[in-house]
């Protein structure tokens, strides 16, 4: 079975609203090689104008992974997580993410597309505050690799 | 600084080691056993052991943050996986990040910095390209 091309345009209902804590975006840093202190200290982040803690620039990858599950761990999408590889990410920023924000986030499919033998799904996270405010679009796109066929 | 086209912004050498990947795992939620299991990643084709796609790009891009001096700034940031960076054990890997400005508004307030992205010499990242708001002072 390989890629269910009827996804395209589906879009799923909002995530539960995801919490942003401080110690996450210490963490995400740390695991980043994030230098800045604004990303671990609230009065650094205060001095640049932020409200508190700022997330480092792909950050948002944690939101929308989890936001994609609900379509690529889909059994019924047909996305073999062994023969996936990552092809392309995009991060456009609405404003930047900070601790405490209340996020959540709709997930679109946006193609299917075949390419070189390799079957290329994308996804669209728009995410935005719980009021509604947009805050950041992901893009990203998986290459899907065929089944070998049994020879 | 100079934030015009061509002026080099940064370059660094990131090292990543398996303990890196077991620690980004974590941060991300991104448990893929391709990230630390030598006998899945073989399964699948790879040499070994390879970096989250998703840690690369987030650790070269703090070199442009640096650079800016604000975490904010980014206000667009895209790349292409091309090639898989293998961590091996012992030991860890290199990336080098050479990041210019490739292109500048002025109107926006905005550059867009060009990231090139090399393990052992070849490309690792495509494309890899971020806007950035300029300091109202430059």
């Amino acid at each position: 079975m390989g890629v269910d091309p009827s996804f395209v345009g589906r879009s799923y209902p909002p995530t539960p609203v995801y919490e942003v804590a401080r110690t996450t975006l210490a963490a995400f840093g740390e695991a980043t090689g994030a230098t800045h202190p604004a990303c671990t200290d609230t009065g650094a982040a205060q001095a640049l104008g932020y409200r508190d803690t700022v997330a480092p620039p792909t950050f948002a990858v944690v939101v929308a992974q989890a936001a994609e599950a609900q379509y690529v761990a889909d059994p019924a999408a047909g996305i073999d997580f062994s023969r996936v590889v990552h092809a392309d990410e995009r991060f456009t920023h609405h404003r930047p993410i900070c601790a405490g924000d209340r996020l959540v986030t709709v997930l679109h499919v946006e193609s299917v597309t075949q390419r070189a033998g390799l079957s290329l799904v994308t996804t669209r996270c728009e995410i935005a505050d719980d009021a509604g405010a947009p805050v950041a679009t992901v893009r990203s796109t998986l290459a899907v690799r065929p089944e070998e066929v049994a020879s | 600084m100079t934030i015009e086209v061509g002026t080099e912004l940064a370059r660094r050498e990131i090292t990543v080691d398996r303990a890196r990947l077991v620690r980004y795992a974590g941060a991300s939620g991104d448990f893929n056993p391709i990230h630390w299991n030598d006998r899945v990643a073989r399964e699948v084709g790879l040499p070994g052991v390879v970096a989250h796609g998703m840690w690369t790009m987030g650790a070269v891009v703090d070199v442009v943050v640096e650079a800016l001096g604000d975490p904010g700034a980014v206000v667009d940031y895209q790349v292409r996986f091309s090639r898989p960076v293998p961590v091996p054990d012992p030991g860890q890997a290199t990336v080098l990040v050479v990041a210019t400005v490739g292109a500048t508004d002025p109107e926006a307030g905005t550059a867009r910095v060009d990231l090139v992205v090399t393990c052992e010499g070849q490309r690792v990242l495509g494309k890899a390209q971020a806007v950035v708001r300029l300091p109202a002072d430059r």
